[in-house]
């Protein structure tokens, strides 16, 4: 695969036209019961890019480069989270584009959404002490490689806002092997300083994976909410606004 | 009209915490004997025209693609029969 991905990027003005004249068009889906979408569209401004809302039951793309799928309750999280969002209109359009190369970002109910999507393996269940969870979260970058990941060293540790109740990542032994083996477990919960290790993951996760990639690197899903930790003001950190950089700078590259 | 049920539980390997949290609480209830409850969902569709063969292809196809998840989650697919009366003794 080359810097820029998708067909979106081929019918688009090429290298310096890109640059000067144009943001990295970044979509987020608004599904009925997404919550985050304004905010991963904010975040996406702060790193420079322009944000595009996509609606659910549209099956245009409207020319983005890249697409974030937000957090929340999509259609309720009825039958299991993220599996009826997977059915929306939008989805198989982005379905079709992810498996080109276009980046794709799942953050929370967009990473279940992704599993579901079967773009990435595995799936999240019920947190393993059955509590919804709000904490500041502390994460490991175990791959800097990805289209979402570029702007972190790996080993580097951040920390990012985490709220969800069906977190606990899950997949066969033999699934995790491979993501293992093939690096693509791009972020691993650990312990913050004064945390003891035992209280890393916050949802019986497998192997404490956190976020995983698929074997292209474009397609990247995650648990906690780099969104939310874009502004000193609102945030934690300001950690997560490297997703969203590194996004952008692969774009008008 | 036809009734088709879909059960769905988590694999036997998926921790289930709901259904241990419903274990746990049944001996404060003053339930004794219950070694471990695990929790699924049950599906009745209700099918327009006959239950045939195809039909049931149909079914197991919507069941293994929405209803459940088989990554973690394992299905049965079974004909319900017109009950004559609640619960025949077997």
């Amino acid at each position: 695969m080359t810097g820029t991905t998708g067909t979106a990027a081929t019918s688009a003005p090429t290298g310096p036209a890109r640059t000067a004249g144009r943001l990295g068009r970044i979509g987020v889906v608004t599904f009925p019961g997404s919550l985050d979408d304004r905010d991963a569209r904010r975040a996406i401004r702060i790193a420079g890019g322009e944000p595009v809302a996509l609606w659910h039951r549209d099956k245009d793309l409207h020319q983005v480069d890249a697409v974030v799928l937000p957090g929340g309750f999509s259609y309720g999280d009825y039958l299991r989270c993220g599996a009826i969002a997977r059915f929306s209109p939008v989805m198989q359009t982005i379905v079709e584009q992810a498996k080109q190369g276009m980046p794709v970002l799942g953050i929370c109910n967009g990473f279940q959404v992704l599993c579901e999507s079967h773009l990435l393996p595995g799936a999240l269940t019920r947190n393993d002490h059955l509590r919804f969870i709000c904490r500041d979260q502390r994460l490991r970058v175990e791959n800097n490689r990805t289209a979402w990941t570029t702007d972190y060293t790996e080993g580097q540790e951040i920390t990012v806002p985490l709220k969800n109740g069906e977190g606990g990542y899950v997949a066969d032994e033999r699934t995790l092997d491979a993501l293992e083996a093939e690096g693509r477990v791009v972020f691993r919960y650990t312990a913050g300083p004064g945390t003891p290790e035992e209280q890393a993951n916050p949802n019986g996760s497998r192997r404490d994976i956190a976020g995983i990639t698929n074997e292209a690197g474009n397609v990247v899903g995650l648990m906690p909410h780099p969104e939310h930790a874009v502004e000193s003001l609102t945030g934690p950190t300001t950690d997560g606004l490297g997703f969203f950089t590194s996004a952008l700078a692969r774009l008008v590259a | 009209m036809a009734r088709v049920v879909v059960d769905v539980m988590l694999k036997p390997e998926i921790l289930d915490p709901q259904g241990q949290a419903v274990q746990r609480a049944l001996p404060r209830l003053g339930f004794e004997g219950i070694a471990d409850v695990r929790q699924g969902k049950r599906f009745e569709l209700e099918v327009e025209g006959p239950v045939d063969a195809a039909a049931l292809r149909r079914i197991h196809e919507l069941a293994e693609t929405f209803l459940a998840n088989t990554v973690i989650e394992d299905f049965t697919v079974r004909v319900e029969e017109p009950a004559v009366s609640e619960e025949a003794p077997a």
